[in-house]
């Protein structure tokens, strides 16, 4: 029982993260059918200007979230402009992966040519610092506000997508882009929107949940595959898959480190493998 | 060597001819190696090791059109096969290029039959989580696998009983060219066979190959197989080589660079693969030197522009500017 306790609040913790960096990608990849391997790069960017902010301009935390989150948007339009647009819905997965690998190489050169090759630190809040106590045991703030920070976007992702004008749009463009183009639905306004939502959300997931996974010089490559993975086993374009498999994934991988931690990633791929092998279109996903 | 042979029936007799020239042509190359950079002849033998990984990835990507980011656990597996026989006894270099060759088709045959099930995205993830599996068990088997210290003390025995490898790397050097010579006829001829020709029908519409009745996916986990035998050659090869097998032979770094030289050269094209892997290496070897992230910005930009400009690769845009060069002049 104590070592559920004990797993839980960590799994929970590092599921939301992944779902918060994660969506973003899900999003894109059901709406554009790109597989954007530079998403990680993205919320790199995004830890990277956060921890700039606060250790260099000495802002509050949450001016360093929007500042994180602007930033990496803006930076992100460039790329989008010039090369993403290129690539979205029409071309091979190969050509896809290739191009993306190519600019999350190139942005974490330019990264750690401006920043240096150390990894870089983004010092919580007082409020975050101590132990909250659940009644049953102790846990990190920090991981309560990642958590709350998971659900809320959830919620906001499920209003938007589902309540407003954007949603629609943006529902339609995914179910048949040339039908919504007919319509009168400028498929290429709602694609690059989705764009930068998608690298906002990034940004935000890689600032926050900087305590799970560090902000360090090869962070877009050490977890391209993980938020890959994430976006494949949820279903691309799905919230609710996203989300169920976020925290699956989580838990798998934290049950793992901690019950067995010299098999590293073992349990993570193991639960990947079967998983995709049986639902191949992801958990709560469909065939396109 | 040109593109009628990979395209057009196999007559015999040309079938030879360009046999003749394809040893010739790497002979050439291998010679030029060995006599212009006589001091560098250990990173040459390093990219003809990883210039098998590459070749092998082309079986499956560029002849079946299958995505795969985790293409390095079939060259580390027959990497460690080989390590381990060779610490076990079996000291014979041809042996344990065998040994890699066997290990390298029994992990070719299990990722195959996971791989090629699915096509897409669950295909790719497939095959990366197949990839970081191996690499986990790499990490964690340390009895076999060393960990993360890797494989040491892999000293093979002369070739033939006659040759020794030498600290200079002449014997790795021309053992290694000789390996890759036989390898590439071979390989050349099969690319040309039915077989081959029918995963091409498959990459370029699957469901018509179906429509004629093609069994696709064992013909994809027979190809698989064939991937495994040369990226397990390879790794034996570079294990012989180098006396150590890291963790790194099995990496997803490893599976991504093998991926980025197989597009710099020419997906679906023997030879592309190969200079790809040429190619890459140099680039690597002269650029890094200054800071790995230069080195990353630049590869990033390279990349970049190979796909948007030559998405077809090097090779073949040079094959194809050739044609319609021959093509103006005939038709003058």
């Amino acid at each position: 029982m104590r070592t559920v306790f004990g797993i839980l609040p960590d799994a929970l913790a590092y599921g939301m993260v992944l779902f918060t960096i994660s969506i973003g990608l899900s999003i894109m990849m059901g709406l554009m059918r790109v597989v954007n391997l530079a998403h990680g790069a993205f919320a790199m960017i995004g830890g990277y200007l956060a921890s700039f902010a606060l250790v260099s301009l000495g802002v509050s935390y949450p001016v360093a979230i929007l500042i994180a989150v602007i930033g990496a948007v803006i930076i992100s339009v460039p790329f989008e402009f010039l090369l993403y647009r290129r690539i979205y819905r029409k071309s091979d997965e190969l050509t896809q992966i290739l191009l993306t690998i190519g600019i999350t190489f190139f942005i974490v050169g330019v990264a750690n040519y401006i920043f240096g090759p150390t990894s870089k630190p983004i010092p919580l809040p007082e409020l975050l610092k101590g132990p909250f106590d659940l009644g049953v045991r102790m846990i990190p703030t920090h991981r309560l506000f990642v958590i709350g920070c998971g659900v809320v976007t959830a919620v906001a992702l499920w209003l938007l997508i589902e309540k407003t004008e954007f949603g629609v749009r943006l529902r339609a463009a995914v179910d048949n882009g040339d039908m919504a183009e007919a319509l009168g639905i400028r498929t290429q306004i709602v694609y690059s929107a989705t764009f930068a939502l998608a690298v906002g959300l990034a940004a935000f997931g890689g600032v926050v949940g900087a305590e799970l996974l560090p902000v360090e010089p090869f962070y877009a490559l050490r977890y391209m595959v993980t938020f890959l993975v994430v976006v494949s086993v949820g279903g691309a374009g799905s919230v609710s898959g996203a989300l169920a498999a976020s925290l699956l994934l989580g838990l798998a991988d934290t049950t793992g480190k901690y019950l067995a931690p010299e098999f590293g990633e073992f349990f993570f791929y193991v639960a990947v493998i079967v998983i995709v092998y049986i639902f191949p279109h992801g958990l709560f996903g469909r065939a396109h | 060597m040109t593109p009628a042979s990979d395209t057009a029936g196999p007559v015999a007799t040309a079938g030879l001819r360009n046999d003749l020239i394809a040893a010739a042509a790497i002979a050439g190359l291998g010679a030029i190696g060995y006599f212009v950079f006589p001091d560098d002849l250990a990173f040459l033998t390093r990219v003809i090791g990883l210039a098998f990984l590459v070749i092998s990835l082309d079986l499956v990507t560029g002849y079946c059109g299958v995505a795969t980011l985790g293409h390095a656990a079939l060259f580390g597996v027959g990497a460690y096969a080989a390590g381990n026989a060779c610490l076990a006894g079996v000291t014979d270099p041809i042996l344990m290029l065998l040994v890699g060759i066997v290990a390298g088709t029994a992990t070719g045959l299990i990722s195959g039959v996971l791989v090629t099930r699915f096509r897409g995205l669950p295909q790719l993830v497939l095959s990366i989580a197949f990839g970081q599996l191996v690499a986990a068990l790499a990490n964690k088997l340390s009895s076999i696998t060393g960990g993360s210290d890797g494989l040491a003390g892999i000293s093979p025995g002369p070739v033939f009983g006659m040759f020794n490898f030498d600290m200079f790397g002449r014997t790795g050097y021309v053992f290694s060219v000789a390996v890759l010579l036989i390898a590439m006829v071979v390989l050349l001829r099969f690319a040309r066979s039915p077989f081959a020709l029918m995963c091409r029908a498959i990459k370029d519409d699957t469901l018509r190959a179906r429509m004629i009745g093609v069994a696709v996916y064992p013909r994809l986990v027979v190809m698989y197989c064939v991937a495994g035998a040369v990226a397990g050659l390879g790794g034996a090869l570079t294990a012989i080589n180098t006396g150590v097998v890291g963790l790194d032979s099995v990496g997803f770094e490893r599976s991504a660079e093998a991926l980025i030289m197989l597009i710099l050269g020419g997906a679906g094209n023997l030879w592309g693969a190969l200079i790809g892997a040429i190619l890459f290496e140099l680039f690597h070897h002269y650029v890094s030197a200054a800071s790995p992230f230069h080195w990353m910005i630049l590869i990033g930009l390279l990349l970049i522009v190979v796909v948007l400009f030559f998405p077809k690769g090097l090779v073949n845009e040079v094959v194809r500017r050739v044609g319609e060069f021959r093509q103006a002049r005939g038709a003058r």
